[in-house]
Order: C-alpha cells, then sequence, then structure tokens
C-alpha cells in the first residue's frame, strides 16, 4: 500500500511536469489518470522492488555522480583510441562476478558497465558476467572491482530486506 | 554579463558534444566488427547526448518548465541506452557473430571459461 501511494505521487509530479497545467480541471484529470495506472499497475501486480524501486534510496545520488564522472574518462579514453592513426584497439572478452546480492543490484552493475563506453556486458547469468571491453586497459578498469564495490554499497542498505 | 556567460558556456557543451557525436561517428566506420562499433555508438548516446543537453539547459534561462525536461530527456536516455547497447550486442551474439578478439590475452581476476560455477 505505501508502495502504490509513493508510486501515484511519483506519477503525479511527472505528469505535472510535463504537462505544466495548473487548472483545477486538469489537475482532477491527471489525478484520475495516475489513479487509474496505479490500479492497473497494482491489479498486474508489478508494483514490487523491481518495478517500483522505492528503498534504493538518495544514496544513488553520489553513485550516478562517480559513474557520470567515469563515462567522461571512458569517453575521452575511446576518442583517443578512435583518433589515433594506428587504430590501437585489443578487443577482450571476459567474465566477472557481480557480488550483488540482488538481482536488481546485479542489473545496476551490468548497465553501469554498459554505458561506460569501452565496455559492454554481452551477458549476465547467474551473477556471472560476460563482458566485451575496447581496450585490455578498459578490460582492467572492469576487473579491478571499484565499481562492482559501488554499486555493493548503493545496495548495501536494502540486502536481506527482501 | 552573466548572459553572455551563459550563451559561452551553452555554445562550449553544445560543440563539444558535437564534436563527440562526430568522433563517435567516425568510431563506428573506422572499428572493424559489431562489438567494437558498438563502444564508439556508446560515445554518442552517453558523452555527445549528454553535452548536448547540458548545452540546452544553459540555453533555458533560469530555473523552469524547459530545464526540468530536458533533465528528464537525460534520465530516460540513461536508463535506456545500455538496454539498447546491451540488446544489440546480444542480439549480434545470439546471430552467431564472433567477436574480433586480440590472442593470447590473460587478464588477472576473470573467470575462466570452464568451471565457471567454482569460484
Amino acid at each position: 500500500m505505501a508502495n502504490s501511494i509513493s508510486l501515484w505521487v511519483f506519477l503525479y509530479a511527472f505528469w505535472f511536469l510535463l504537462s505544466g497545467h495548473t487548472e483545477p480541471l486538469l489537475l482532477g484529470f491527471g489525478a484520475v489518470s495516475c489513479t487509474l495506472v496505479v490500479y492497473i499497475a497494482h491489479r498486474m501486480d508489478v508494483i514490487d522492488h523491481e518495478g517500483h524501486p522505492s528503498h534504493l534510496s538518495l544514496k544513488i545520488l553520489p553513485y550516478w555522480a562517480w559513474l557520470s564522472w567515469e563515462i567522461v574518462k571512458a569517453n575521452i579514453d575511446v576518442a583517443k583510441v578512435i583518433l589515433s592513426p594506428k587504430l590501437p584497439i585489443s578487443p577482450v572478452m571476459f567474465k566477472t562476478k557481480a557480488n550483488q546480492k540482488r538481482e536488481l543490484g546485479q542489473v545496476i552493475y551490468a548497465n553501469s558497465i554498459t554505458l561506460t563506453p569501452g565496455t559492454v556486458t554481452v551477458n549476465l547469468e547467474d551473477g556471472i558476467l560476460e563482458v566485451h571491453a575496447l581496450t585490455i586497459q578498459g578490460a582492467k578498469d572492469v576487473l579491478s572491482g571499484e565499481m562492482d564495490r559501488r554499486v555493493c554499497q548503493v545496495k548495501g542498505e536494502m540486502e536481506g530486506k527482501y | 554579463m552573466i548572459e553572455m556567460i551563459l550563451t559561452g558556456l551553452s555554445w562550449f557543451f553544445i560543440l563539444l558534444g558535437s564534436a563527440i557525436i562526430l568522433i563517435g561517428a567516425i568510431g563506428v566506420i573506422r572499428l572493424p566488427d559489431v562489438f567494437t562499433r558498438s563502444h564508439a555508438a556508446g560515445m554518442i548516446d552517453t558523452m555527445g547526448a549528454g553535452m548536448l543537453l547540458i548545452g540546452l539547459m544553459f540555453q533555458s534561462d533560469g530555473f523552469n518548465l524547459v530545464l526540468v525536461k530536458l533533465v528528464m530527456i537525460g534520465l530516460a536516455l540513461f536508463f535506456t541506452s545500455p538496454v539498447s547497447s546491451h540488446a544489440l550486442v546480444r542480439a549480434a551474439m545470439a546471430d552467431g557473430a564472433k567477436p574480433l578478439l586480440k590472442e593470447g590475452v590473460e587478464l588477472e581476476g576473470a573467470l575462466k571459461d570452464e568451471g565457471d560455477k567454482s569460484y
């Protein structure tokens, strides 16, 4: 129930920011639409920790900031590789373990790897990631486990809760 | 004065984003196979699009709904682009495409192909 209410508030804020309307009639229509969506989602039983991860808390914000900076650094590396005349690529494919206990955490980790240019997650099965990297250096950065550790920290609060 | 600084920053980020997109496009042409090319495409939809959005945010004079919508576009890209990249390379794998790999590389800490479950 608490999750349904927080989903409703989230949807209504989203609707309001996109529409920008303040007339009572339209605000009412917005509220009705949100209620309908929450009702359907409730009936479909998709308001759980995956569909509406309200337990992730604000700890994810510093992680996003860190990830954005990593993305900028990785972009510069890939740009250098592409622009250098010799095209010094050394593509490798390797498997590594995702240390997050829950699937949502593993998906956050896998998507973070994909989001960083130079590394793409090809497969994720039973907590084993299969990663394709453009250069050996990129592969070593993933294997250093820094990102893995940080995702675990973000998820730290909710481990064992579900 | 403030106006000029904001316009300057806006130009800087828009040009930077455009440059990144151009480099990404060159990468898509230069790199040899679908997997390495997806890395170049990844540049375009992370930093290329991100820098363009930041540049546009400086154009929105002040805090208003346009700014909020630009942030929302950024978040939507942030969540969807890794999914599409992953779907692309996974489809390529499923279709039997073999990635070009550098031979004889031993990576410390990576799991071996045999005995995956015995870590």
